[in-house]
């Protein structure tokens, strides 16, 4: 059976958003290991002076590269193709998702202006009231929208498909999609209010000050989903896609897996205090609430947990896989698509435990702005979430290119040093977050440092080595595939886990929208609701901005 | 779609089941540390004007440090800042072993952190707020306070420490 055609004008719009993630890895890449290499006391910063002046400039354009144009672009090109593909039909209005990919390309380079101008150096976090020039929140801005206006191209192509398709159900790809551009558009709404009705007034001198705690607030409503919004594309592979390549297993529970998206979508947003545990401006009862959500939300991520193990296993016991773990032998390691997905997901074990840790309540006193944050996020954005996406790349460039993955080998190896990299770097990054070393931080350079930490220091600037490395042969690799004069045979077979169960067997409100969209929305009313009422009714817009960097 | 029902493979439901009881068991925990131990995270404590806070000579902050309420019982009051320079006021207090010291910490300028190392307190500073929480010192060393919280140039640079005295 022939697979969809997805036209060559939408593989190259698809294309388009994977050539600047890839872009935006490369240069914010550069500078992760400058951060790590700063921890081991090899200062490369001096050198970089006359073009980036200091470490925490370098530290913020690392982390909005990486953690926010990297994985936005990524995304939607993904999200997007899986709609497509999913729906067996071109998007509905491509001239509006062209628009929205622009204005992001727009954003980012706007930008990406102040930050290289050393007029944003502010961090990914850019907490008031530190103040960066205006263009840096009207950048921002402009991706958020941007990837709202791609979003709203995606849910018009998806009721067209609705009218024609009344009593199907949505296939899982472009379902779980969807469900992550609604989940990315409720959550952004945090965000789009704190910028727009302070941070971009006030960076235009149009109101004299700001609340930072109402700021933090609006910046967590929208922080924490974030991760989920990185996360679920991820899964959506490890679901639907990674069983079928690692091989032929199938997805063993459509319907939980359809449920676990549902709960994503209700969960992500009304948790955003445990992120501001430590905050003075947070009555501890809602901290305590949003505490339990969040113990909530860690449960679809057992589910899926389950799911996709039991898939992979059913694919493995079928190769002839045997014994309690022997089958993880007979999985398809070496495809450097699976190798990296399998890895991504072995270390981001070890992510969910620390982030449990973050998210306990008065445990996070021990850890609240110690290395164990970095530590956390880089077993979670940059491994279990990065390594997929660059292995899921390893397929979908060639597919969309039409052109042979280069040295297939080296693709492996990557993902195998990234691996071994990212287990010493983040060792030692949580070692050193319980031993009380702060986050964002030149510790060669601070003061309070003890002999103590010295060897652990040592391993940080190991690690990001052995990173870079990782992280070079990953854009060489790449680069190589995208420009190979050898092309593929014939189009590559997008890797698609059939369901073990009949999807239509499952129950009906599966697919109902308007329950959970409700019920999402009525969660963050009530869980939010009073503490938002509360810091608006006494906002004090006193904080004139700081550029003290 | 015809007659559904939510198909659910025993283990999975087992899976599930374990789930939930995992995490109810790490929620009561906390609970039980919070409630019952009482390792309790910052609270709302007082709004300020940062613009005022550091040199009206009503407020605490224009005269920061350390005042004794009773014996053993101490207030602190500090002021971290990142301007004219990154710095805690004062850079330094002094307490006796067994002391219990209630910090007050606030901002006139950018957000800060206060992370006392080897203590459960750590918390945000925050222009505009006031940030509170409870230390008994029983072992004698310095404690030194660092800042976690990016605040400008200075950031890696910032912090004091309380010496308890034997």
């Amino acid at each position: 059976m022939k697979q969809y055609q997805v036209s060559a004008a939408e593989k190259k719009f698809i294309g388009s958003h994977i050539l600047v993630a890839v872009l935006a890895l490369a240069v914010g890449s550069l500078f992760g290991p400058l951060q790590a290499f700063e921890h081991a006391g090899w200062d490369f910063y001096v050198y970089l002076k006359p073009l980036i002046k200091s470490y925490y400039q370098g530290l913020t354009v690392h982390g909005v590269l990486n953690a926010l144009v990297w994985t936005t672009f990524f995304i939607m090109g993904f999200l997007t193709f899986n709609v497509i593909f999913g729906l067996k039909r071109p998007l509905k209005n491509p001239v509006l998702n062209k628009v929205g990919f622009w204005m992001m390309v727009v954003g980012v380079v706007v930008a990406a202006i102040p930050i290289l101008a050393n007029e944003a150096t502010v961090l990914f976090t850019f907490y008031p009231p530190l103040k960066a020039n205006w263009a840096f929140y009207v950048g921002l801005t402009l991706v958020v929208v941007g990837s709202w206006v791609e979003g709203w191209g995606l849910f018009m192509t998806y009721a067209d498909w609705r009218k024609e398709n009344k009593n199907e159900r949505t296939p899982f790809i472009a379902f779980a999609s969807l469900v992550t551009v609604l989940l990315w558009q409720i959550c952004t709404l945090g965000v789009a209010v704190e910028i727009l009705t302070m941070l971009l007034p006030w960076s235009l001198g149009l109101i004299e000050g700001v609340d930072p705690q109402l700021a933090r607030t609006y910046f967590w409503f929208t922080g924490h989903p974030l991760v989920y919004f990185w996360l679920l594309p991820a899964y959506i592979s490890w679901y639907a896609m990674l069983p079928k390549q690692a091989g032929g297993g199938k997805m063993f529970s459509d319907t939980l897996a359809r449920l676990a998206f549902w709960i994503f979508l209700v969960l992500s947003t009304p948790l955003g205090f445990h992120h501001q545990y430590v905050d003075p401006g947070v009555p501890p009862a809602w901290k305590f609430i949003h505490a339990i959500l969040t113990f909530g939300v860690f449960f679809p991520s057992m589910m899926t947990a389950f799911t996709v193990i039991a898939s992979l296993e059913y694919g493995a016991r079928k190769n002839g896989g045997k014994g309690a773990l022997g089958w993880i032998g007979k999985l398809n390691w070496s495809d450097p698509s699976v190798a990296s997905q399998l890895l991504a997901g072995i270390l981001f074990f070890f992510g969910g435990i620390g982030g449990l840790a973050n998210a306990s309540y008065n445990v996070n006193l021990v850890l609240h702005n110690t290395a164990f944050v970095p530590g956390h996020f880089h077993l979670t954005v940059a491994t279990a979430v990065t390594l997929s996406f660059t292995g899921i790349s390893y397929w979908l460039v060639p597919y969309l290119t039409g052109r042979k993955l280069w040295q297939p080998k080296w693709a492996t190896i990557q993902a195998w040093v990234w691996f071994v990299g990212m287990i010493v770097f983040s060792n030692s990054m949580h070692v050193l977050g319980l031993l009380g070393a702060p986050r964002r931080v030149p510790l060669n350079l601070a003061p309070y440092v003890p002999a103590e930490w010295n060897s652990r220091l040592f391993q940080v600037g190991l690690g990001g080595a052995i990173l870079f490395v990782s992280g070079l042969i990953y854009l060489v690799v790449i680069y190589k595939t995208a420009t190979n004069k050898e092309r593929v045979e014939t189009e590559v077979e997008v890797p698609i886990a059939e369901s073990m169960q009949d999807p239509d067997s499952g129950p009906i409100w599966l697919d109902r929208w308007s329950p959970w969209v409700y019920g999402a929305l009525a969660l963050i009313v009530i869980v939010y609701g009073p503490v938002l009422f509360d810091l608006i009714k006494n906002i004090a817009l006193t904080s004139p901005g700081f550029r003290v960097w | 779609m015809s007659a559904q029902n939510m198909h659910i493979d025993s283990y999975e439901r087992n899976w599930m089941i374990f789930s939930f009881i995992l995490l109810a068991v790490f929620a009561s925990a906390i609970a039980v540390a919070a409630f019952g131990m009482e390792i309790q995270v910052p609270a709302p404590e007082e709004r300020v004007d940062p613009g005022t806070v550091a040199t009206d000579p009503n407020s605490p902050w224009s005269n920061p440090g350390l005042r004794e309420i009773a014996p053993g019982k101490y207030d602190a009051y500090i002021l971290a800042r990142a301007v004219p320079q990154w710095e805690y006021l004062p850079k330094e207090i002094t307490v006796p072993v067994g002391s219990r010291v209630t910090f007050y910490v606030t901002s006139p300028d950018v957000q800060h952190g206060f992370k006392i190392q080897d203590t459960n307190a750590n918390f945000m500073v925050l222009p505009g707020q006031v940030s509170k929480l409870t230390v008994t010192f029983d072992k004698p060393g310095a404690y030194n306070f660092i800042c976690t919280e990016f605040c400008g140039a200075g950031h890696g640079v910032m912090y004091g420490a309380v010496i308890v005295t034997p």
